[in-house]
């Protein structure tokens, strides 16, 4: 394993720390325990949204707290979920009284410790889980699809009704709107490390690539030989098409997500090869979004993300958001 | 029984836990990601390191304080399925005013539920549940049927081990095991094990005192 790093134990830390320190304008970081918060309060009246999962998927959460999307992000350590202290100590500093909306990713630990920080905060709170892959049903750490890129999509969309002054039951229902109305599938050519582990979370060899893979690097359908990408964007998209079913003509949002170790030349390349099978389909790509968002540490693949979209799913998406990693409309 | 049981029965499991720490890394490198063991040594230590803190408490807040130091300092599943246990046996009805082994025995067995609730898996899914909900049952039993509590308690022991040595044949569909599918047959879960270890250790402890 090569990496940037001094020891495993204070990897997250310091990349903590950096971050903090270096979008200083946006974000506070608090320590012991871990969460990410705006650097300002939270408006009076306004739902707050809460997200959080293992790091190693940076910008997600982290670099979507900002105006417009999270009020707080919870990361646990790399590949591992957060736990119900983080949570608390996050939705007690940015719950204006309005509520919280955990915004969670479907993996068995996330579940299972939003859940129990649900069940012991006292103020009125609501969960959004995400299970947008539909590469499969139920996987290694799984009950049920995974919750993958669209979570992006969920934060982004949610957050913009919260801050527009959206009611904890809308930003609810919004939420499980969008999830149901996007699909997502990756693909891997290489693997990735754990800092404290030292070795791949899985073999691969030089020729092969894992079709469906997980955010983590968990087997997907199957191990193919490395195909054109093309042939890999076409099954992707077919795959996704399958699930979600856009009609002729419906708008979607094409979302080409690198995972980590595929530079943004090739994450074009595969939005041209996307926007040919969606042409041909008459699938009309109203918006888009194009980079590393929800990552998997240095793993060179890719996931596609389509969301329907409809006036209202528009309207939040365009609305102006200012994080660490997003920022458009300010 | 007081906060001193939990923490003395926490040293006692240590000591078997420490004792049998290489055969389970091995179960859970050959059908799991081999961390199960260091999560269960960690969660102990954290538990022991609480005995200052917890030493003057009553039953319910020293149950309640295991349980966030175990959430937090184990994580994942684990953390989260442990501390329902020790959470909602910290919520036990009347705990405070003194826990005699028929209180102990409904106590765990409310935890049992919650743990089965939290992490949705019930017997036969090759997972530690195959070993807590066998024994939770064989000790309500055991009261209702007014046996004495060194009867209930080698009974429990006995279960314990039945469920652990159950898991061996059966088909993995939780947890990291489930992916390996056919493969996961023949290897006794990492889990069940060491639940199967703790069950045994404190039940003999309180046989013999």
């Amino acid at each position: 394993m090569k990496k940037f790093m001094n020891t495993a134990d204070n990897f997250l830390k310091e990349s903590l720390q950096g971050f903090g320190a270096a979008h200083k304008d946006i974000v506070n970081c608090y320590y012991d325990p871990n969460f990410i918060t705006r650097a300002s309060p939270t408006k009076d009246g306004k739902v707050a949204l809460i997200s959080g999962g293992g790091s190693g998927h940076e910008p997600m959460h982290g670099g979507l707290v900002g105006h417009g999307m999270l009020d707080a992000a919870c990361p646990g350590y790399v590949f591992s979920s957060p736990t119900p202290d983080q949570m608390l100590a996050a939705a007690e500093k940015v719950d204006s009284g309005a509520g919280v909306i955990f915004i969670v990713k479907n993996y068995s630990g996330d579940v299972m410790n939003f859940e129990m920080a649900a069940e012991m905060m006292s103020g009125p709170n609501a969960s959004v889980l995400t299970n947008d892959d539909v590469a499969v049903e139920d996987s290694s750490f799984t009950t049920g699809r995974r919750g993958v890129a669209a979570t992006v999509v969920v934060e982004k969309i949610v957050g913009s009704l919260a801050e527009a002054g959206g009611s904890l039951e809308e930003c609810k229902k919004l939420g499980d709107k969008v999830n149901k109305n996007s699909g997502s599938m990756g693909v891997a050519l290489t693997s990735c490390s754990v800092p404290a582990a030292g070795k791949p979370n899985f073999e691969i060899g030089d020729d092969e690539m894992e079709f469906g893979v997980g955010i983590h690097g968990e087997p997907g359908r199957r191990r193919d030989k490395i195909k054109s990408a093309q042939e890999v964007t076409s099954e992707l998209l077919e795959a996704i098409n399958e699930d979600l079913k856009p009609e002729k003509n419906e708008e979607i949002l094409l979302f080409v997500n690198g995972m980590g170790g595929t530079p943004l030349t090739e994450l074009y390349l595969i939005f041209d090869n996307a926007k040919n099978v969606l042409d041909k389909k008459n699938i009309k790509i109203s918006r888009s979004l194009v980079g590393n968002y929800c990552t998997s540490l240095e793993m060179q693949g890719v996931s596609i993300t389509l969301t329907k979209l409809d006036e209202e799913l528009v309207k939040h998406w365009d609305s102006s958001v200012l994080t660490a990693a997003m920022r458009w409309g300010m | 029984m007081s906060s001193n049981f939990f923490i003395q029965k926490a040293k006692e499991i240590q000591i078997v836990i420490d004792a049998n720490a290489p055969e389970i890394e091995k179960l859970d490198q050959e059908i799991g990601d081999g961390d199960h063991i260091f999560n269960v040594q960690r969660g102990i230590k954290l538990v022991i390191e609480l005995e200052s803190t917890i030493k003057d408490l009553t039953a319910s807040k020293a149950l309640s304080q295991i349980a966030m130091k175990v959430l937090s300092g184990i994580g994942g599943s684990s953390g989260a399925l442990f501390g329902t246990l020790f959470m909602t046996m910290a919520k036990g009805n009347g705990i405070d005013e003194g826990i005699d082994y028929k209180k102990a025995i409904e106590i765990f067995a409310q935890g049992v539920e919650a743990v089965k609730q939290r992490g949705k898996a019930d017997v036969g899914e090759k997972t530690m549940m195959d070993v807590l909900i066998p024994v939770s049952n064989c000790l309500k039993k055991g009261v209702e049927e007014n046996k004495n509590k060194n009867e209930i308690l080698s009974e429990a022991i006995d279960i314990a081990e039945k469920g652990m040595l159950s898991t061996k044949d059966l088909l993995a569909t939780k947890g990291r095991a489930s992916f390996l599918g056919e493969r996961a047959k023949g290897h006794i879960d990492p889990g069940a094990r060491s639940s199967q270890l703790m069950i045994k250790t404190v039940c003999e402890s309180v046989l013999n005192s």
